[in-house]
C-alpha cells in the first residue's frame, strides 16, 4: 500500500486464494460416509432430534458441539444405533452408511456395529488382559489363528499409539493401566475389527490435559484411515482436532461447515454466541 | 458485529477485558488525532515549542501500542476468544500498528517543522500542508469513528477518500517541483516540505488500512489487496 494514486493492487490476481496456499475446506467437494436425511428422534412424548439432515465426510474428523442437551451425543448414537435400547426411543427418517439405511429392517445391528465402531467418556475395557481386550473383537468373529491374531493386536496397538508403552506386559490386567492408556486400548480394540467409521463421544473428557493431548494426537493419525465423529463439551478441542464442526441447539442443528469458518466467522448468530461463551 | 455484542459474556469479567481493549485503541486514536493536528499546526505556524511537544508526546503513542499488545496477548493466552472475540482482537493488534506509525510520521512532521523555521518562510505560509493535513486529520479521525461504530459502510467510503490525499499529494509534489526548478535556492525548503507532505500522505494509507480491518471485524472478510468496489461491496453486504 501507499503507491500514490494507482489502485491496481490486484492485478488480476486472487490474493486470498494465494495466501491461502491450499484450497479451504468444502463439503461439497467430499465423498460422503455418511448421511443424515430427515432425522427425528423423540424419548417418549420429547422431540430429542429434529429433522437433522447432515453429510459426514469420509476420513475426516468431524465434530458436533453444543450445549448439554442439545443432541449431540443422541445424533451420535444414532449412528450406531445405541439408541435402539432406550425404552420408548421412536426414530424416524434415515441414516444412510455407504448408500444403506442403517435402520433398514434387515440390517444386522452387530455387522453394523463392526463398521461403525465406538469409543465413550469413561474408558471401559474388560477386565481381562491387555492382550484379550484388543483380541476380543476377532475372537466373537470366529477368528482362531494365533499368529493373525498377534498381528492384528500389535497393529491396532500401534495403530493407537500405545504399542511402546505395553508391548511388555500384554498379559497384564488392562484396568492396571492408566486413564489414558485404557482409553487408547479402548481405541485400539475399536480399530482392530478395522471399522469404517469411529464414533467418539467425549473421549478425552476424563483425562488429564497431557493425556488428552495424546488422544488428541491419535484422532489426528486415525483419520487418515477411518471417518471420525466426535462429541465434546470442549470448544477449543473441537476447533484442534475437527475439519469439520457442527452446532446444534435443542435438538436442531443449526451450523455445519468447515471448522476453520466456524470458529472464526460463524453465519448464525447463536453459533457465534456459544462459541465466544455468550450462551445462557 | 455490532458495538453493543461486547458486553453479554457469561464472564463479566471478560466484558470488561474486551471493553477495556476497545477503550484504550480509542484513547490512542485521540492522541494520535491531536499529534497530527498539532504537527501541522506546529509545521505551518513555525513554532517550535508545539514540534517539541509532539516529538516528547509520541514516547505516549508508542508506551500505548506496547501495552494495548500486551494486553490483547494476555486475552489470547487466558481466554482463547474465538468468533467476533477473536475478530476484535486481531483487529485491535492491526489497528495499533497503523496508529503508531501515524504517531511517527505525525512526529516526522513535527520534526520537519522545528527545521523548516531555520529557513525562509515561503509567501503561501504553507497553504499546502495546511490543506492536505486538513484532511489528513479527517480520515484519521473517521476511521477511528468507523472502528467506534463498527460502520463498515461508513469504512468504505472513508477508504475511498484516502484516493483524493493521494491526488492533492501528487499535486503538491508537481508544484512543488516546479518551483524548485523555477528557483534552485528554494530545493532545501521544498525538499522538507515534500518530506512533510509524503509523511501525511503515509497517514492516509495507515487510514484507509485501519477501515480494512474494520470491515474485518465485523464481516469476517480480509479485503487488504482488494479494490475499492470490492471493498464497497463487502461492506455493504452485497457480497460474502
Amino acid at each position: 500500500m501507499g503507491s500514490t494514486g494507482t489502485t491496481h493492487r490486484t492485478h488480476g490476481v486472487d490474493i486470498g486464494q494465494l495466501a491461502r496456499g491450499l484450497a479451504p475446506l468444502d463439503l461439497a467437494l467430499e465423498r460422503i460416509c455418511m448421511q443424515v436425511e430427515q432425522l427425528r428422534l423423540f424419548y417418549g412424548a420429547k422431540q430429542a432430534l429434529c429433522n437433522v439432515d447432515m453429510r459426514i465426510p469420509e476420513k475426516k474428523v468431524t465434530a458436533f458441539i453444543g450445549p448439554s442437551g442439545c443432541g449431540k451425543s443422541t445424533l451420535l448414537r444414532c449412528f450406531n444405533r445405541m439408541n435402539d435400547l432406550v425404552d420408548g426411543v421412536r426414530i424416524e427418517g434415515r441414516i444412510l452408511l455407504e448408500g444403506q439405511n442403517i435402520y433398514d429392517k434387515h440390517v444386522s445391528v452387530a455387522d453394523l456395529r463392526r463398521r461403525v465402531g465406538m469409543v465413550f467418556q469413561k474408558p471401559n475395557p474388560f477386565p481381562k488382559t491387555i492382550y484379550e481386550n484388543v483380541a476380543y473383537g476377532l475372537r466373537i468373529q470366529g477368528v482362531s489363528d494365533r499368529r493373525k491374531i498377534d498381528e492384528v493386536v500389535e497393529k491396532a496397538l500401534r495403530g493407537a499409539a500405545l504399542w511402546d508403552e505395553v508391548k511388555d506386559r500384554l498379559k497384564d490386567n488392562a484396568l492396571g493401566l492408566s486413564g489414558g492408556q485404557q482409553q487408547r486400548l479402548v481405541i485400539a480394540r475399536a480399530i482392530a475389527i478395522e471399522p469404517e467409521v469411529i464414533l467418539l463421544d467425549e473421549p478425552a473428557s476424563a483425562l488429564d490435559p497431557i493425556s488428552t493431548l495424546k488422544i488428541e494426537e491419535l484422532i489426528y493419525e486415525l483419520k487418515s484411515k477411518y471417518t471420525i465423529v466426535i462429541v465434546t463439551h470442549n470448544m477449543q478441542q473441537a476447533a484442534r482436532v475437527s475439519d469439520y464442526t457442527a452446532f446444534m441447539f435443542m435438538g436442531d442443528l443449526i451450523e455445519f461447515g468447515d471448522t476453520n469458518t466456524i470458529f472464526t466467522n460463524p453465519r448464525t448468530k447463536q453459533t457465534e454466541d456459544y462459541i465466544t461463551g455468550r450462551y445462557g | 458485529m455490532d458495538t453493543s455484542s461486547i458486553s453479554h459474556h457469561i464472564s463479566r469479567q471478560y466484558n470488561q477485558e474486551l471493553e477495556d481493549v476497545r477503550n484504550r485503541v480509542l484513547a490512542m486514536g485521540g492522541l494520535v488525532e491531536q499529534q497530527i493536528k498539532d504537527a501541522v499546526q506546529a509545521l505551518t505556524s513555525g513554532n517550535v515549542e508545539l514540534a517539541e511537544q509532539v516529538i516528547t508526546r509520541d514516547i505516549q503513542v508508542n508506551a500505548l501500542e506496547v501495552g494495548i499488545d500486551e494486553e490483547c496477548t494476555q486475552i489470547l493466552a487466558r481466554r482463547q476468544p474465538a468468533g467476533s472475540d477473536l475478530r476484535l482482537l486481531v483487529a485491535v493488534i492491526k489497528t495499533i500498528t497503523d496508529l503508531e506509525r501515524i504517531g511517527d510520521e505525525a512526529e516526522k512532521v513535527a520534526r520537519m517543522g522545528i527545521h523548516l523555521t531555520q529557513l525562509e518562510r515561503p509567501r503561501n505560509q504553507y497553504i499546502e500542508i495546511q490543506s492536505l493535513g486538513g484532511r489528513v486529520r479527517q480520515i484519521a479521525r473517521e476511521a477511528l469513528d468507523t472502528f467506534a461504530r463498527m460502520d463498515t459502510e461508513a469504512a468504505a467510503r472513508v477508504a475511498q477518500t484516502d484516493q483524493q490525499i493521494d491526488m492533492e499529494y501528487e499535486g503538491i509534489l508537481r508544484q512543488l517541483m516546479t518551483h524548485m526548478m523555477e528557483d534552485p535556492r528554494t530545493i532545501q525548503r521544498n525538499m522538507d516540505i515534500i518530506w512533510a507532505a509524503r509523511a501525511l500522505e503515509r497517514i492516509g494509507d495507515h487510514s484507509r488500512n485501519i477501515c480494512e480491518y474494520v470491515v474485518y471485524l465485523v464481516k469476517g472478510k480480509d479485503v487488504r489487496h482488494t479494490s475499492l468496489e470490492q471493498l464497497g461491496e463487502i461492506a455493504r453486504g452485497e457480497r460474502r
